[in-house]
């Protein structure tokens, strides 16, 4: 049956990807060719999807295989499976560690673990530039140095850096109001050059 | 009651306002959790994300249900994830049902240009938050100086930089408490 055999494709996903929704895509190319119920291309288009619509990429790349596959049942039954290991391991890990907060051993493993966690989080940060400031792929094909930098996505970048940490009016405006505000940025100035 | 609900309103509106993964949730959950409602601290929140990315699954989810659990219990993690996941699924159901190639949409694109430009900024102010707490003196410095570089520049696994960071917070903190300093 189409549908446990999503949930458990999908519970196996979620059991065996760490490291967040970008880890959940090999498992995906191994469905496509393991199961055939979408191609490769596919895949493709579909993460392309998932990026550009609000919510977590790995949530929403489970819902789209699973409505391609089997409709709307199909969705919520892939979304299910992928998000079910995860809410029973961290159920149990947040029970212990509400145990074991004050701990002077937990406490001492965090003192190491926080700057480790920001440290993972400047690195994804890292390649959010990489994939919108920065246009490896043109500057390879013209070798123009001025080509490596997108002048308008950065320009915008720095606008936004100055809203939000120094000008006193707008700094503690909700970050969703600066995204919609550079959403129309980017349709206004033709930012991704279509 | 009240409270589950809460949580389901509160996560599925943090969903709604996620472009992009993980790490672009950072700012929104600081806004809506810390900063708005008071429910965890910035530590917390930095602890959860830390177990986030070594717990399997999407960290996204894993944080909510984190948070959830410490609201509402075990019911409240559920609820919490329930909350988090519901936008993706009614948005990408109504697109992909209407539209296959949303995504190719030329205002599509460029929107999502200029939203990935804000976003950068966004993560970067979040990790000059988080760093203000975590970063504290020249060990925290020295670990978050070495998990950046090198998960910038290779592919090392989170899992290994989790599990080794804090392991060099006990062994930091315990050759501190041997040396007489403070103690932990």
């Amino acid at each position: 049956m189409i549908y446990l055999q999503l949930f458990y494709e999908y519970f196996k996903v979620g059991l065996f990807s760490i490291g967040g929704g970008m880890a959940t895509i090999p498992f995906l190319y191994d469905m496509a060719n393991k199961t055939g119920w979408f191609t490769e291309a596919q895949v493709t288009d579909m993460l392309a999807v998932s990026e550009s619509t609000p919510g977590p990429i790995g949530v929403n790349m489970a819902t789209y295989v699973g409505f391609t596959t089997a409709g709307i049942l199909g969705a919520l039954v892939a979304t299910v499976g992928l998000v079910l290991p995860s809410v029973i391991i961290v159920i149990l890990v947040a029970r212990a560690l509400q145990q074991f907060r004050h701990n002077r051993y937990v406490e001492a493993a965090f003192y190491g673990l926080r700057p480790a966690s920001t440290g993972l989080i400047a690195a994804a940060g890292v390649t959010v530039v990489l994939k919108s400031l920065i246009q490896m792929d043109l500057y390879r094909a013209t070798g123009a140095l001025a080509d490596l930098f997108h002048w308008r996505a950065i320009a915008l970048a720095l606008v936004v850096l100055v809203f939000t940490n120094w000008v006193k009016a707008t700094k503690n405006w909700h970050p969703i109001v600066f995204i919609g505000i550079s959403a129309l940025a980017g349709i206004v100035f033709h930012m991704a050059g279509v | 009651m009240r409270k589950l609900w809460d949580l389901f309103w509160t996560f599925a509106k943090i969903g709604v306002m996620t472009f992009g993964g993980g790490a672009a949730m950072l700012p929104i959950l600081q806004r809506e959790l810390q900063q708005k409602r008071g429910w965890v601290s910035e530590e917390e929140l930095m602890d959860y994300y830390a177990i986030g990315q070594c717990t399997p699954g999407i960290i996204a989810v894993n944080t909510a249900t984190f948070v959830g659990c410490k609201l509402g219990g075990t019911l409240g993690g559920a609820v919490a994830t329930a909350g988090i996941v519901f936008p993706s699924l009614v948005i990408i159901m109504v697109l992909a049902g209407v539209i296959t190639n949303f995504a190719h949409l030329a205002w599509v694109q460029n929107a999502f240009a200029g939203i990935r430009a804000c976003v950068c900024v966004q993560i970067f102010n979040a990790v000059r938050k988080l760093a203000k707490k975590a970063v504290t003196d020249g060990w925290t410095m020295f670990l978050f100086l070495v998990v950046f570089v090198v998960s910038v520049f290779t592919d090392v696994s989170p899992v290994l930089f989790v599990v080794l960071a804090a392991l060099a917070g006990l062994a930091i903190q315990c050759a501190r408490v041997k040396q007489g300093g403070a103690e932990v």
